[in-house]
């Protein structure tokens, strides 16, 4: 955060070396650069889902009156609205609300932890990685029971077209896998697993590293380093893990 | 602190209450928005005017987890710019996926 653009000779450009033109260390940099390009492989999973599913006839009907059917589009709601525990019950995106929540806590206890980092104040920095770990697992367990009903599907079956043998038939299908997917289109489930599959990867890749840190903290070596940039970097790349999910949210299970 | 010798003496600062208070107002910020985003979920028919506001609610999500959490609003000007101009090719690839998308074979 130091401004360090003032601190030149006259006549002399900030880019001629020996100051920092963007006031960053090159690893903040180098995390900033990566997280744009990640930012563009999420745009290209998402802006991909939007152009097959708009090319997808959509539910026209009353979404009281919603089935599940691979002739057309599912309204994500009707798709994600079981809680654990409250098995028969509907309740729509009430558990995607819950994980949200609890990303956005772990982002806040992050960012606390940065804040103390500035303050040199290991004690601190301890417990809201600690915090920021726990947010971390938390949501990867939701992730794990979401995977885990998506696949196994729900009470009543659908009937699906599958070509097997070498002719078409059509059978009872629970549940959605790569390859038959009972709530619609076979696309619908593909991307489920591969957008969520993949946010859900960076998160686990994100408790890795938050844990990392956490242990490098507790060990004392950003102590002895005089500094706790490291906690800046990982915690730039996990308000990103929160930032696609927010984005995943909105695009995957609300529009 | 300093269990060895070679250790540096650490002056721990007092937490910065003011910094503190406003991650948290932003923390409630973001709640808040998600929840408007649930009632505009059970509430509002299906339409171009629905998905419009959730993209809009979803870039001021974003904007605060960028800005305030990430830090990036306090940055110098010239890494603002450089992380924030080329998200216009995410706009251009939207663009480009969309009309590629129009001019495609219905599956």
């Amino acid at each position: 955060m130091a401004h360090s653009t003032a601190a030149t000779a006259p006549g002399k450009s900030v880019w001629d070396g020996g100051a920092s033109p963007m006031g960053a260390s090159y690893g903040k940099l180098m995390m900033w650069f990566f997280l744009l390009s990640d930012a563009f492989t999420f745009s290209g999973l998402l802006i991909t889902y939007g152009l097959v599913r708009s090319s997808h006839p959509a539910f026209d009907g009353l979404p009281e009156a919603f089935t599940f059917s691979t002739e057309y589009w599912p309204i994500p709601e009707k798709v994600f609205e079981a809680v654990p525990f409250l098995h028969g019950y509907s309740l729509p995106l009430v558990f995607v609300g819950i994980m949200t929540f609890i990303l956005i806590m772990s982002s806040v206890t992050m960012v606390l932890a940065v804040e103390a980092g500035h303050r040199m104040d290991r004690k601190a920095v301890e417990k809201w990685m600690l915090w920021t770990i726990v947010g971390g697992i938390t949501f990867l367990s939701c992730q794990a029971w979401e995977w885990t009903h998506f696949i196994v599907g729900t009470d009543a079956p659908t009937l699906v077209k599958d070509f097997v043998n070498g002719q078409w038939i059509t059978k009872e299908v629970t549940g959605a896998n790569l390859h038959i997917n009972q709530y619609g289109p076979q696309p619908f489930a593909d991307f489920f697993f591969f957008i969520t599959g993949f946010h859900g990867f960076h998160v686990f890749s994100g408790v890795l590293l938050n844990f990392l840190i956490y242990y490098n903290t507790v060990t004392g070596v950003y102590e002895r380093r005089g500094h706790y940039e490291m906690v800046e970097k990982v915690g730039l790349y996990w308000h990103f893990v929160d930032l696609v999910w927010v984005f995943v949210f909105t695009f995957f299970y609300l529009v | 602190m300093a269990h060895h010798s070679h250790e540096p003496q650490v002056t721990v600062l007092p937490p910065d209450k003011e910094k503190i208070k406003k991650l948290w107002t932003v923390a409630f910020i973001l709640g808040a928005v998600t929840a408007v985003e649930f009632l505009i979920a059970f509430t509002m028919s299906h339409g171009v005017a629905k998905t419009a506001l959730f993209v809009i609610l979803t870039i001021v999500k974003a904007a605060y987890i960028v800005g305030e959490f990430m830090h990036l609003k306090y940055e110098v000007k010239v890494l603002f710019w450089s992380i924030l101009i080329p998200t216009l090719f995410i706009i251009w690839m939207l663009v480009a996926f969309v009309y590629e998308g129009m001019t495609m074979p219905v599956f």
